[in-house]
């Protein structure tokens, strides 16, 4: 027989004397990429973090002042691989406006169609991923990862028979698009975004329905309105922070202002408020395509003859900063030309890396499955971060 | 405040900046156009307090360097004021041979990782900075890249 009263005590509850530091990533799953946490941790808690970046640094910037302003915008792709469609748009656009090179209305109602299909497949990616991450959360894991999968894949088809490409497109060129869409095209884009636009209630219901997703994202990972600025983050979590800022509407560029739209605006900071405005963007790009489509413009695609040489384009000097609001915010590209094929500076704004800088001041006080949630609701693409 | 508000301001505090927004850009391009405003270098991190409270430039867009060989290295900062719509480029000249700049990082906490990349790519030491460390390349890496002076293929062991 057991003598209770000789048993020792276990003492369960942790004094928080003692520190742990623990790496996370930088292959972990949750990262998206190549992200690694050095994490100082009490117990559960953390309270100390380091970020280390870099894994998939390519030299973007130098490499640009290598090639010409032909060839780089196919490069451009390669900073943000999962929305390819807008940092492509940023290279052109700065290019253009340092040459002053107009582009023909059917060609920005073109760029727009692209970079909001794209806007949707990569929110498409990012509610997967999320979802995924939290998986043990949601009762199954994987099953809004493949129910996203399966819509993106749809718009990629899309893609594929624009250019030929899924993933890295090289849609752009300086002075407008460098393919005109195929007869058919507008008719099999209309129908999948009619498709893409009936189940993204499915994905909500799935979601808001489930009180373990909430209690996963809700309150956590709280960005206050002025840390959001400080730090520069942009897009959905500068929206989702309560600043009511899209370059769309606030500078227009590319005739977003031919467009009515609404900008979701969400003051709670939290995930689940980064998580609403990326639902609602959803409808409301999908809005936008449908009045692109409507008001598709004749005439030509570019202002410019078609490219017979690599040095064809010659911009004079100037400098100009371009930004484009891509799925993850404000995507910039300061660049500074000599009046030669090749620019003399090009300096990415990655919208991820300054989306990322903010992770230090946010996490320490989660738990380590906090960081999870977190570093989904940022979604960071780390071509984007490392350039 | 509108754009000409925020020019006379900048101009009645700071009367050595030269404040130069008006080069004509595309119609595009105009609605977005920042006031592109070169300082002195010893001004950089007042000029930049002096926009974030008194101009409403709270958001930080990016810092970064060109490096204008001969003519030494330059700094430039983008900051927004989002409620207005008002942009500020930030700009300031080091001069030759000189890699020391005041560091952003006591006025924007996004400067941080901005700088930390500048120091890597350019080797600008930011005085003021509280964690000065490589950021994109490897800590053993030797030589800054995005100087002028730097070869594209500049051979680093043990990747050659």
């Amino acid at each position: 027989m057991l003598d209770t009263a000789k048993t020792s005590k276990v003492e369960f509850d942790y004094s928080g004397g003692e520190r742990l530091t623990m790496n996370m990533g930088p292959q972990h799953p949750s990262a998206h990429g190549v992200f690694r946490a050095i994490l100082t941790l009490e117990g559960e808690t953390i309270v100390g973090v380091d970020a280390v970046i870099g894994y998939l640094h390519r030299c973007h910037e130098k490499l640009s002042e290598t090639l010409t302003y032909a060839q780089y915008p196919s490069i451009a792709s390669k900073t943000d691989y999962v929305a390819a469609m807008t940092s492509e748009l940023a290279y052109v656009m700065a290019a253009e406006q340092i040459g002053k090179i107009e582009v023909p209305k059917r060609a920005q109602y073109l760029r727009v169609i692209m970079a909001e299909l794209q806007r949707v497949a990569s929110h498409l990616l990012w509610l997967g991923t999320w979802c995924m991450d939290m998986g043990g959360a949601l009762g199954g894991g994987a099953t809004v990862f493949l129910y996203c999968i399966r819509e993106r894949e749809l718009i990629l088809d899309l893609f594929e028979s624009l250019v030929g490409a899924r993933l890295l497109y090289g849609f752009y060129q300086v002075g407008g698009t460098r393919y005109d869409i195929p007869d058919g095209w507008a008719q099999k884009c209309r129908e999948t975004i009619n498709l893409i636009d009936a189940r993204i209630g499915e994905y909500e219901s799935l979601l808001e329905d489930n009180p373990f997703f909430l209690a996963r994202a809700q309150g956590v990972g709280v960005i206050s309105r002025e840390l959001a600025e400080d730090v520069g983050i942009a897009g959905p979590l500068l929206r989702g922070s309560g600043v009511n800022f899209d370059l769309r509407r606030a500078a227009p560029y590319s005739s977003y202002e031919d467009f009515t739209f609404n900008v979701p605006v969400e003051t709670g900071g939290d995930c689940f408020a980064r998580y609403r405005v990326r639902m609602v963007e959803f409808r409301e790009s999908i809005a936008i395509v449908r009045q692109a489509l409507d008001r598709l413009p004749d005439g030509a695609i570019s202002s410019r003859p078609g490219l017979k040489s690599v040095a064809q384009i010659r911009i004079p000097k100037g400098e100009a900063y371009a930004r484009v609001e891509g799925p993850r915010g404000e995507v910039g590209c300061y660049l500074i030309a000599d009046g030669s094929a090749k620019p003399y500076r090009m300096k990415w704004r990655g919208a991820s890396f300054s989306n990322l800088a903010v992770l230090p001041h946010i996490i320490p006080g989660h738990k380590i499955a906090d960081v999870v949630a977190i570093m989904g609701s940022v979604d960071p693409v780390f071509g984007e971060v490392d350039r | 405040m509108t754009r000409e508000q925020a020019k006379a301001l900048i101009g009645e505090r700071f009367s050595s900046a030269q404040v130069d927004g008006d080069a004509p850009t595309s119609a595009e391009a105009t609605a977005s156009r920042p006031i592109v405003v070169t300082l002195p270098v010893d001004q950089w991190t007042a000029f930049a307090q002096f926009a974030k409270t008194t101009l409403g430039c709270r958001f930080f867009s990016f810092s970064s360097a060109v490096d204008w060989k001969e003519q030494g290295l330059e700094v430039v900062a983008r900051i927004d004021n989002l409620d207005d719509g008002v942009g500020v480029m930030m700009k300031a000249r080091l001069g030759p041979g000189v890699s020391a700049c005041p560091s952003l990082v006591p006025v924007f906490r996004g400067a941080e990782w901005m700088e930390r990349e500048c120091y890597d790519m350019f080797g600008i030491q930011f005085e003021g900075h509280p964690d000065l460390r490589r950021m994109l390349l490897s800590d053993d890496w030797q030589g800054h890249p995005l100087l002028k002076s730097y070869a594209v293929d500049t051979p680093h062991p043990p990747y050659r």
